[in-house]
């Protein structure tokens, strides 16, 4: 055995041993500290199995998104008491689940051991194709040419996701502001950090998501991690998230997906139909959608982490 | 040169695996948080390693995009477990 | 074996050390200050001495960059780390 398998299996072992062991968890944040670790692995694997594209997404998501959302709501809910023995399932329940459980692995695992071999796949035809659309990268290719009407119904999907978040505000809240208020004070390190992190932060970002038409990386891996130098400084409390009624908030919001449509409605016009690229502008088109879609994204998941307006105003006297 | 890599790619993600450990132990928050501070540190190491090793390209902005984001689990922990006497008006 | 790869070999086993002692520490020490220790030397010193030694092996200029960024962002978050994880070590058990 080279040294290559071992380090694979081993990672491979690792990986499972802390997937487990996080549902096991019986303490929350343990569990949620456990799923960060997780994550950070699972960039590894991912490394190993040459997705770059998506081990740059699971390190952004994973450690700057999802890791930083999960922290925070088992903190939040620490003081909370637990369940109570009437929610706790009985064991006739407790047994159907973990059947139903098994039943669902087992269907799972029959269906990855008799796939064909090699299982089908179009990635003969993206590489046949990927010439015409002038990029370098056939994730972005896939992503943003071929089936470009997923991608993007996925960032409208996020919008609503947004909106489901701020319909949970408060009547009175409605109209004001998320997240933790900006301190008078500085506190230090963090707030040092948090002022000289976003620059390079910014910096980095932009590589990522422009290298992504001929290199790992795009659109969506750059936008989170403007978004999580957006989180930073509210976390370190250095500015306030704007009002969720300000114009200029839905219009960022909305810029990625619409300026999708736009082009894409233009498509019917100067090419062969709905989100088709004229023949040779392919990429600066895609390019230019790219670079709202980063906006769009960088605004989009820091709202859905600090969660819904939660400042009551003054009513109206 | 290439398995001198790696095996020490496997070291590193070996002990600081055992570091996990503390995650399970605790006995308070902070050791969890700081056992994942670890594996962050040790993770991006063995990333660079293993990206030198196989030559994989754009590893190393996987590394950047880590290492801008290593500090964010150790923030969000202590961000949520500060008091909240500054959220008063 | 050339020079260069001496230099890798050397750098990147004292870096893989100090992950080690910094593993060790987490899981040996008493209380989470002297834990905190620990953890820093394995950010500063381990990763370091890795990237040192990875240097020789960069593929080019904006290769060798991005290894001394990494470093160099991973310092910034693993001191601001340390610090913000003291201070809330110091705000919960104010001392005697």
């Amino acid at each position: 055995m080279t040294v290559i398998e071992i380090l694979d299996i081993g990672l491979a072992v690792l990986v499972l041993g802390v997937a487990a062991w996080t549902i096991a968890a019986r303490e929350l944040f343990a569990a949620a500290v456990g799923y960060v670790a997780y994550g950070l692995l699972l960039s590894l694997v991912w490394v190993r199995l040459f997705a770059l594209d998506v081990a740059l997404t699971e390190a952004a998501i994973g450690s700057g998104v999802t890791g930083v959302l999960l922290i925070t709501a088992a903190m939040r809910l620490r003081g909370t008491d637990p369940p109570q023995a009437s929610e706790q399932l009985r064991p006739m329940v407790r047994v159907a689940a973990a059947t139903l459980c098994i039943a669902i692995a087992g269907v799972l695992a029959a269906g990855v051991l008799m796939m064909a071999d090699p299982g089908p796949t179009l990635a003969p035809d993206v590489a046949r194709h990927l010439g015409e659309t002038g990029l370098g990268n056939p994730v972005t290719a896939v992503l943003m040419a071929f089936r470009a009407f997923d991608t993007m119904l996925e960032k409208v999907v996020l919008i609503l996701a947004v909106i489901g978040v701020w319909s949970l505000a408060a009547d009175d809240a409605w109209g004001s502001v998320a997240g933790p208020r900006p301190l008078a004070h500085h506190q230090g390190p963090l707030t040092f950090f948090a002022q000289l992190l976003p620059p390079v932060g910014i910096v980095v970002a932009v590589h990522i998501a422009w290298v992504g038409a001929n290199e790992p990386g795009g659109a969506f891996q750059g936008g989170a991690l403007l978004a999580a130098m957006a989180m930073i400084v509210l976390m370190a409390r250095v500015v306030q998230a704007p009002a969720v009624d300000r114009r200029w908030l839905r219009v960022v919001l909305v810029a990625g997906p619409a300026m999708f449509l736009l082009i894409g409605m233009i498509g019917f016009a100067v090419a062969a139909g709905f989100l088709a690229y004229p023949d040779g502008i392919a990429k600066p088109l895609i390019l230019f959608i790219e670079a709202f879609m980063v906006l769009s994204i960088a605004a989009v998941l820091p709202l859905l982490v600090i969660g819904p307006p939660n400042r009551p105003q003054a009513g109206p006297p | 040169m290439t398995d001198f890599l790696l095996a020490a790619a496997g070291l590193i993600l070996l002990t600081v695996a055992v570091g996990l450990a503390r995650i399970l132990r605790g006995p308070e928050n902070v050791d969890r948080t700081m056992a994942a501070q670890l594996l962050g540190t040790g993770g991006i190491a063995t990333l660079l390693l293993v990206a030198a090793a196989t030559g994989v390209r754009g590893a190393e902005d996987v590394a950047l995009g880590l290492a801008l984001l290593a500090a964010f689990a150790s923030v969000a922990f202590v961000n949520s477990a500060a008091p909240r006497q500054d959220d008063d008006p | 074996m050339s020079a260069a790869d001496v230099f890798t070999v050397v750098a990147v086993s004292a870096g893989a050390f100090f992950f080690l002692a910094g593993s060790v520490g987490l899981l040996r020490f008493p209380d989470s200050l002297t834990r905190l220790h620990a953890l820093t030397k394995a950010d500063n010193l381990g990763l370091g001495l890795v990237v040192l030694g990875l240097l020789p092996q960069a593929s080019g200029l904006l290769g060798g960059l991005k290894l001394l960024g990494v470093w160099v962002l991973v310092q910034l978050s693993s001191a601001t780390a340390a610090q913000v994880i003291a201070q809330a070590l110091g705000r919960r058990r104010p001392p005697p």
